[in-house]
């Protein structure tokens, strides 16, 4: 959590602060599509009309395949929900997959990273490898292996979200293990690590008060890109029926597979807004990632031209 | 002045940067006329460099210039990209600092002379390469490359850092420019190297014509090859004078300082050598250490049988160039080398194949102070908490808090204000970061301080402050010291006793006066003989006595 607190006292805002131009544009875009998926799902509860496994309510059932009305904005699904609450409430599970997916795989990826590059030896070439294999898995086949085994396939809403979380943790824990990995290999050799040393500092001083403080300065910038994977491996898993229990919570990816067959009947509203839900919240935090890195980078951040009328007063004032 | 080679007119520079505009030149003119030699000096960030730059447009794209620059009557601010890029390497080519970045490793060194010419083939005509291999090894052998016909085939990785400075000369000689830009072109380089390059450069001016603009820090330098001496200062051109004259009566009171802080040797009184019985700090015999060598390979030896003794209270200089083995001892007494035959003994305990925790037990009782004081201090943490973490590693303070009346009395010691306790590392000068390592060293009042290079990587104005301060805190704290130094003048302003070391091995050792007065090996003879005086007719009649 601290890194995430971290991400939003400096990164972003000072990043948001010291942008311009076409990269200020593509960051404020991210940063709204972001804000306003975030305040979605805190507020699903309240703004949506029923629930995610409503089915009917004081006049009676809704009715399957409803087109948008004045009672369901959006319609109905083939099951017979209301789409806007599907939508709206399937934010929420959306928003809990990312932050346990990247929290898990952060806290996992970190250690491993540091202990991997700072010790060396059989331990770093043995998880090296296992990372490598990992990496060399198809993603999604590696995120249902990993559901099966944690929960059978399907389940309720917590143990389902845990699932998958741990499911998408799986996958991406070797890329924050090898970012890592490189920079305490890189801050390891450093003249201030050598300094602490001749000190005569305890390894795990060293790792955790020298080389992670310095070696997390990445952490946002693949948090975020990652965030646009995991619920695009979500939606995957529940599009391909290893999600969460359409009864225990509501999710885009398996709503998106029940209306496959609505497309050709004509039927748009029950595929179009989970579909531009999962795609207007993969731009979003893709579009503030993106942005993050080239700000991060200052041969990549764009600048104003040195302003030459201002040095002129100043040369003429020396010269008086 | 006859048609100038360069004439620079108000020149101004400005950066676009996060934090606005830097102003790195500011308003100027100077000129260099045909077959002179001129040099630029001033502190890092004076704008020199950018200035040298700025003649060829080698700016980054944040720069933003101003006023006016004529190479051979050639306005270059205002020439066009085709005949921007005929200019250069053909009325003015560079050198740059650092020769091993400068050429690409995967190609020869003949392919990358032979660029320069196959770039400024005239647009229709066939461009001939045997005529150009023969130029090319003809170059090579004009630089002092010995076997041209064979070496021209060879790859940066195989020359030595002098020799590959010569390649990089010779492809700036091979279009057969009229003015030569070298950016620090010894800075890099050890001292009896630096001797050949200059003389060189020289003989670029000499033989075949071409003015030179050297860029340096080093007054040295400046003495042996200058006509002439240009003074920046905070980007602005402070004094511009005859060598002669410059050295003889300075006008401005910045170079005045300037002269006077160039360390030179002789100038302290002689130090008062150490008493034979005191007891030894630091004794090794036959002190070997080994790096691995790569699959297969056998190790690098990189100290080859070194004995010495350092006393309590002693200073002991260890001058050589780089390569000697000098900084790997200075490593291995604190473990970050590992000795791997004879032995050694560093305050009592023998450090030959030591565990960590041998290390750590005295650690305490060790200070380090390492070259670079950019990249000692961690970048995350305060001056304040790591000047403190020596206190906090050993028990002496539970806290930040309760190390901070300690911390600040250190800072105070080297002068330091107590508010940088909260400053970060990115916020000091190189000088006052270096102070700051000092401090750190000294946290546990250590009875042994080993500085490695402590002043390489200052100023030399900033330096002799930092040497001043080292050799006051060394009488009150009165701990023992390894002072490892490529500089001789350094070393005679804070060592008692000296030790040169040559390829891994003592070749002469002896108080600081006898060596550097009267060097007896022909090795210490050469390092002191390459060393330039910054004194231009002194330089100039040992030049014409070393022929």
């Amino acid at each position: 959590m601290r890194a995430l607190k971290k991400l939003f006292n400096t990164g972003i805002l000072g990043a948001a602060r010291g942008s311009r131009g076409v990269q200020r544009g593509m960051l404020v875009t991210g940063l709204i599509l972001t804000g306003f998926f975030i305040i979605m799902a805190i507020l699903a509860p309240m703004i949506a009309p029923y629930g995610f496994a409503q089915l009917q309510d004081s006049h009676g059932y809704f009715g399957a395949q409803q087109p948008p009305s004045s009672k369901h904005l959006l319609g109905t699904t083939v099951g017979g929900m209301d789409v806007l609450s599907r939508v709206l409430w399937g934010s929420q599970t959306a928003l809990l997959v990312i932050v346990f997916a990247v929290v898990m795989s952060i806290f996992a990826g970190v250690i491993l990273g540091l202990v991997s590059g700072y010790f060396g030896g059989w331990l770093d070439r043995i998880l090296v490898v296992i990372a490598d294999a990992v990496f060399a898995f198809p993603s999604l086949l590696l995120a249902i292996a990993m559901s099966i085994v944690i929960s059978g396939g399907r389940s309720g809403l917590f143990t389902g979200i845990l699932s998958t979380a741990a499911s998408i943790t799986a996958v991406y824990v070797p890329q924050y293990f090898r970012v890592i990995r490189a920079e305490a290999l890189r801050c390891k050799t450093e003249a201030f690590v050598e300094a602490a040393k001749v000190i005569g500092a305890s390894h795990w001083r060293i790792m955790f008060q020298h080389i992670y403080k310095n070696a997390t300065r990445t952490l946002p910038l693949i948090m975020t890109l990652n965030a646009s994977e995991a619920i695009l491996t979500l939606a995957g898993l529940g599009f391909l029926g290893f999600g969460i229990d359409p009864t225990m919570g509501a999710e885009w990816g398996y709503d998106l597979n029940r209306s496959v067959a609505d497309v050709s009947a004509g039927i748009w509203w029950t595929s179009i807004f989970p579909g531009l839900a999962i795609v207007l919240v993969v731009l979003g935090i893709t579009l503030v990632g993106e942005s993050l890195n080239d700000l991060a980078d200052p041969r990549l951040r764009s600048r104003g031209a040195a302003n030459l009328d201002e040095l002129e007063i100043a040369s003429e004032v020396s010269v008086a | 002045m006859p048609n100038p080679v360069l004439d620079i007119q108000n020149l101004q520079v400005a950066f676009a940067t996060d934090h606005g505009s830097v102003n790195a030149v500011q308003g100027v003119s100077l000129g260099v006329a045909p077959g002179e030699i001129l040099a630029v000096v001033g502190e890092s960030g004076s704008g020199k460099s950018v200035t040298a730059r700025a003649v060829l447009q080698l700016l980054p794209s944040t720069a933003v210039l101003k006023g006016a620059i004529y190479l051979n009557g050639k306005d270059v601010l205002n020439l066009g990209a085709d005949a921007l890029r005929a200019a250069r390497g053909h009325d003015a080519a560079m050198v740059f600092q650092e020769p091993s970045t400068a050429l690409n490793p995967v190609y020869t060194v003949g392919w990358q002379i032979i660029e320069g010419l196959r770039a400024h083939t005239p647009k229709g005509e066939k461009f001939d390469k045997k005529a150009a291999r023969i130029r090319a090894i003809e170059i090579l052998r004009k630089v002092g490359i010995p076997n041209p016909e064979e070496r021209v085939d060879y790859y940066p990785h195989q020359f030595s850092g002098g020799q590959k400075q010569r390649v990089v000369i010779a492809c700036a000689l091979v279009l057969e420019p009229k003015l030569i830009l070298a950016d620090e072109p010894t800075t890099a380089l050890d001292v009896t190297v630096q001797a050949e390059i200059l003389d060189l450069l020289r003989a670029c001016r000499d033989d075949l014509g071409a003015s030179v603009l050297i860029i340096t820090h080093n007054m040295g330098v400046v003495a042996d090859m200058a006509d002439r001496v240009a003074v920046m200062y905070q980007g602005k051109l402070i004094e511009q004078a005859p060598v002669e004259q410059l050295f003889a009566h300075p006008q401005q009171d910045y170079t005045k300082r300037l002269l006077a802080a160039v360390p030179k040797i002789g100038l302290r009184a002689p130090a008062v050598p150490i008493a034979t019985d005191a007891p030894s700090a630091v004794s090794a015999v036959g002190l070997e250490v080994t790096y691995p060598g790569k699959f297969g390979r056998p190790g690098h030896l990189a100290v080859a049988g070194v004995d010495f003794e350092i006393k309590a209270g002693e200073v002991l200089g260890l001058v050589g160039e780089s390569g000697s083995g000098k900084t790997t001892i200075g490593r291995a007494m604190v473990g970050l080398a590992k000795a791997t035959g004879g032995s050694l003994n560093v305050l009592g305990t023998s450090v030959i194949r030591a565990k960590t925790k041998a290390f750590r037990a005295i650690a305490p009782e060790v200070g380090f102070v390492f070259q670079d004081p950019a990249s000692s201090f961690n970048p995350q943490l305060s001056i304040g908490a790591a000047i403190a973490e020596p206190m906090l590693v050993h028990g002496k303070a539970a806290n930040l808090a309760e190390a901070r009346p300690a911390v600040e009395a250190l800072l105070a010691a080297v002068q330091l204000p107590t508010e940088f306790f909260a400053r970060f590392p990115h916020e000091l000068s190189g000088g006052q970061r270096q102070r700051a390592s000092l401090a750190r060293a000294l946290a546990l009042r250590p009875k042994l301080v080993i500085a490695d290079e402590p002043t390489s990587a200052l100023d030399v104005s900033v330096q002799a402050r930092v040497l001043e301060l080292f050799a006051k805190l060394q009488r009150e704290f009165g701990f023992a010291c390894l002072f490892i130094t490529h500089d001789l003048a350094v070393v005679d302003q804070v060592a008692n006793r000296v030790l040169v070391m040559h390829q891994g091995k003592i070749v002469e050792e002896g108080t600081t006066r006898e060596v550097l007065t009267n060097p007896k090996h022909e090795y210490t003879q050469r390092l002191v003989a390459s060393s330039p005086i910054a004194d231009p007719v002194e330089q100039r009649k040992r030049r014409t006595l070393g022929r």
